[in-house]
């Protein structure tokens, strides 16, 4: 499925995205009022993948809402809204608000790790989180996905807190921390100084946090952190995931790296003879 | 890699913004121009540096104009025209000069009228102002509309204010030429992930700057009338 924050904004590219053979789309991150986001420099391009810095740009739940709509009239995969809020009360708000105009399901944004009182800020502490999970949950009565800051001391321990507190599924993981610093000026390239890490070094950091917290909870688990092509994904089922994300690769490879990830999977499957993809989730957890 | 008429680079001025700008010119050893007109704080600022100054610089991003053996029509719009005499300057030897329509609101817009007149040759040079300050009065589809009576072109390259470029592109339907326009949007990452400049499917960072007819008749709802602001939100060109 598509990565929130990735050209996530109108139904018209959800389709695309759709016809370049995702199985679901995540929209990007939407809250209670519409946001600017960040000067530019909001993206850095480094040897190992990108820094960014968005700023949580969204037109807001109201004037979001007819993309929605528009979204769910032309496509036949599951749309998911991403959704954040600087209170349990605006999640809860903004989530009801999506699924009652269409959304199939809500993933929290509890790890956008460059926006102050909102994202990674409420999924680094365990009793926030909790809260604002329960909250959704009690108003939504759609599945509620939890996505996971990789920022933090123990990623189990949140994880476990979000599946008791009514969390459908986890996306592992959001970006990692990061930044970059220009020689000649020596000042931060990014607008806002500081961002999130993605791409192919990310990858490696998120197989472990999936393999972690697959040892820990029955919940199913959407792998995410720098898949660009099948074995990527692979190795995110076998480490534990049900589902994988792409994001930084649909910007370099296009909407088809969707199909391409998927008719890879099968061969592999037909290769290995496995009948089910069910049968290699968490496969490496053999002793 | 060496920059192609039409496409574009990400300029950085450390502490401001990043802004991303049309080539105007790529040389040999990898030395690029842009023009640069003052319209906002970022563009402010890189007029109030001074030689020597450092700057940022990410690119080059998106395609470019195809060049066809045919005569070629050109519309430029001001800023508009920096990629097109861009494109003028790599014709094939022996192409017939191109005939190049330009407009802009005043004589001291005008960019590089002289290097034009050189490049297509002076009477292939139709100016206009919307003060009057040189050459037609008025818009520059008002002699467009006229030329495209009169004469036969293989192919029309537009690049300018959105307004402009949608007229352009009507003309061009009208007359069943085959266009190639450039177009703007407000561009953040330049690499096809933020979403910030869709117009219809397409990323105008990554699968334009440069559309072709068929492209733009898929998004003619958009196309001249609405573009996404800083929010994502639709806001009217």
């Amino acid at each position: 499925m598509l990565a929130s924050g990735i050209l996530g904004y109108s139904a018209e590219m959800f389709k695309h995205i759709e016809k370049g053979g995702a199985a679901a789309v995540v929209t990007k991150s939407v809250g209670l009022k519409p946001r600017s986001g960040y000067v530019n420099p909001t993206v850095v391009q480094v040897d190992c993948g990108l820094i960014n810095a968005m700023g949580l740009p969204n037109s807001g739940i109201e004037e979001f809402a007819d993309e929605i709509r528009a979204a769910k009239d032309v496509l036949t995969i599951p749309l998911i809204v991403s959704v954040f809020g600087f209170s349990s009360e605006e999640y809860a708000k903004v989530a009801e608000r999506a699924v009652a105009v269409g959304a199939d399901a809500v993933e929290l944004n509890a790890s956008c790790p460059h926006v102050k009182q909102t994202g990674s800020e409420i999924g680094q502490d365990p009793r926030i989180l909790a809260d604002v999970v329960r909250r959704v949950r009690k108003t939504v009565n759609k599945p509620v996905f939890v996505k996971l800051s990789p920022n933090v001391t123990n990623i189990t321990d949140i994880a476990e807190t979000a599946v008791k507190a009514g969390a459908g599924a986890l996306t592992v993981m959001n970006t990692v921390k990061a930044m970059s610093i220009d020689t000649e000026t020596a000042m931060p390239i990014l607008g806002n100084r500081v961002g999130g890490l993605s791409g192919e070094s990310v990858k490696p950091i998120a197989i472990r946090n999936v393999y972690d917290i697959y040892e820990k909870v029955k919940t199913p688990i959407i792998g995410c952190g720098g898949i660009d092509d099948w074995q990527d994904a692979v190795e995110f089922l076998l480490a534990g995931a049900s589902a994988v994300q792409i994001g930084t690769a649909v910007a370099t490879e296009g909407p088809r790296v969707f199909m391409a990830v998927a008719k890879g999977i099968d061969s592999y499957m037909t290769k290995k003879h496995f009948r089910s993809v069910k049968e290699i989730v968490g496969l490496s957890h053999r002793k | 890699m060496k920059a192609k008429p039409g496409q574009f680079l990400m300029l950085w001025i450390p502490g401001v913004d990043e802004i991303p700008l049309s080539i105007l010119n790529a040389e040999k050893d990898g030395t690029v121009s842009v023009a640069v007109k003052k319209v906002g704080e970022a563009t402010q600022a890189l007029h109030n540096m001074k030689v020597g100054g450092i700057i940022g610089v990410r690119g080059p991003f998106g395609n470019s104009f195809r060049v066809s053996a045919g005569k070629m029509l050109m519309v430029g719009g001001g800023t508009g025209t920096v990629p097109l005499l861009f494109l003028s300057t790599i014709m094939p030897f022996g192409a017939p000069k191109p005939t190049f329509v330009m407009g802009a609101k005043s004589e001291e817009e005008l960019l590089f009228l002289n290097a034009l007149r050189t490049l297509c040759g002076e009477k292939n040079v139709i100016v206009t102002t919307e003060d009057g300050s040189c050459g037609f009065t008025g818009l520059c589809t008002e002699p467009l509309q006229e030329l495209l009576g009169r004469e036969k072109f293989d192919f029309v390259y537009a690049c300018g204010p959105e307004l402009m470029v949608r007229r352009v592109f009507d003309l061009t339907e009208r007359y069943g030429l085959e266009l190639q326009a450039s177009l703007e949007r407000l561009m953040r990452c330049a690499i096809g992930l933020c979403g910030s400049c869709v117009v219809g499917r397409f990323r105008v960072c990554r699968d334009g700057p440069v559309f072709g007819s068929k492209q733009l008749r898929e998004v003619k709802k958009e196309f001249g009338v609405s573009k996404r602001g800083f929010d994502g939100r639709k806001v009217p060109l």
